[in-house]
């Protein structure tokens, strides 16, 4: 095996490009499970850990740039008040030793449907940088995910950023475990309001192959918040307004059974997050205003 | 390939290192450490909890080429010769030891929250140490050794001021 340490952004997609399939490494949190197990070996190990440019974060363009080598723990420290959402699923990964060595870098490069940050960052809208010696292309997250523990990225290419646009509304997230740390989700919801274009945005975790949105339910949201005026109004939501939303959310995922819950199981909480978190974010929005 | 650390203050140069071992391994077979414990190797249970640049992190989940060059502490580490830091010496008068398989990554893992928060609330302590499995204690003794440990070096350091 061969082990790249590469100390800067060049080197590291030189290395990617000389060694195409490098496996790129950050926190190890997923790669040296593998390792570990002995579930497989690759030929090159790519650490990134040296690689300073991936570790930074800061503003471009009035987005925000997320480094693909910032830590959980930064990002709950240095950007809890930017982008609560991403913030309060990093807030439920793994434990102190895990959030300080995982990053949103890694979790997108593992791709797996129950990753913590996925329905976060898919309700937020956000972009993923993918650098090549070619150049580099950004990627709505959407259209990142392409299978189970699969991302749209090229051999050649490295995941080196996200791009978060700040957001202009509440973002709520939530997942269910059997206990309150160290859990891989049963299922996630995360839900993003966007007042500023009338827009929802949405996000499930460990419910379909990939990370996926709720269009339909997005939609659906904003359309009724939009006629009767409630974006402006901070009204109550009507009756049953959040119950339907939660169907609609429900009825986007297609999930499977599996050793940590049933695919009934997984619809329903779902759905219930869903209506949870639709009320826990119209909450916010409405105290926002009194504020 | 060759691996070279400070581990508790001293440099360690390692050869033969595989390329995709962890740390851990490292440290357990390498270079006789054995506090850190081998248990899950998947970063779930906390038993290899060290610090890696003054971060806690399971060393599982450390590659040993990541290490290269960095400054590592481990249980080892944390006494003053014969005398035991603080927080070892509250988990042997709580009771919170009992097998003792858990007790090193627990203690760096509450010597990492002290320094962070020296008077931890119990909701602090325990989403602190959420990622530290034990399978004897109950936590209870646990959660009262790492209470006892922030008292005394409270009161160590405020007499220190004084």
């Amino acid at each position: 095996m061969e082990f790249l340490t590469p100390t800067s952004l060049q080197e590291a997609l030189e290395a990617k490009s000389a060694h195409p399939d490098a496996k790129p490494i950050m926190g190890g949190t997923d790669v040296m499970v593998e390792l570990n197990f002995d579930h497989y070996r690759p030929a090159t190990l790519l650490d990134l850990t040296r690689v300073p440019e991936l570790a930074e974060c800061g503003r471009d363009n009035g987005s925000i740039k997320l480094g693909a080598g910032v830590t959980y723990t930064r990002v709950i420290a240095e950007l809890g008040d930017q982008l609560p959402g991403l913030a309060m699923a990093s807030r439920t990964v793994g434990s102190p030793q895990i959030r300080n060595r995982g990053t949103v870098g890694g979790n997108l490069g593992a791709a797996s449907p129950a990753g913590d940050s996925h329905p976060a960052l898919l309700a937020a809208d956000a972009e993923v940088e993918l650098s090549s010696l070619d150049g580099v292309r950004r990627l709505p997250v959407d259209e990142f995910y392409i299978g189970v523990k699969r991302h749209a990225g090229r051999d050649d290419e490295l995941i080196t950023a996200v791009y978060i646009t700040p957001p202009q509304g509440p973002q709520q997230f939530c997942k269910i475990g059997t206990r309150n740390a160290m859990v891989i989700s049963v299922s996630a919801f995360s839900i993003a309001l966007h007042p500023d274009r009338k827009e929802v945005g949405t996000g499930i975790g460990s419910a379909a192959p990939t990370p996926r949105r709720a269009r339909d339910a997005e939609i659906f949201l904003a359309e009724a918040l939009e006629a009767d005026g409630r974006w402006e109004s901070r009204g109550a939501l009507p009756e049953g307004l959040a119950r339907e939303f939660g169907d609609l959310v429900k009825a986007a995922a297609s999930p499977i059974d599996d050793v940590r819950g049933s695919a009934a199981y997984r619809l329903h909480s779902l759905s219930v997050m869903a209506r949870r978190s639709l009320g826990w974010a119209w909450d916010d929005y409405t105290s926002a205003r009194k504020a | 390939m060759r691996i070279t650390t400070t581990v508790n203050n001293e440099r360690h140069e390692v050869d033969d290192v595989w390329e995709g071992e962890s740390l851990l391994y490292m440290l357990r077979e390498r270079m006789g450490l054995p506090g850190s414990k081998n248990a899950c190797e998947q970063g779930e249970c906390g038993s290899c909890t060290v610090y890696l640049d003054g971060v806690a992190a399971c060393a599982c989940l450390i590659a040993a080429g990541q290490a290269e060059g960095r400054d590592i502490v481990t249980v080892e580490g944390l006494a003053e010769g014969d005398d035991l830091h603080p927080v070892q010496q509250a988990f042997l008068d709580a009771g919170a030891v009992q097998c003792g398989f858990c007790t090193p990554g627990l203690i760096v893992a509450t010597h990492d929250l002290l320094a962070r928060d020296p008077q931890p609330a119990d909701s602090e302590i325990r989403e602190s140490l959420a990622g530290n499995l034990c399978r004897c204690t109950g936590y209870e003794k646990i959660i009262d050794a790492v209470k006892l440990a922030a008292g005394r070096m409270a009161s160590t350091s405020a007499g220190g001021g004084a």
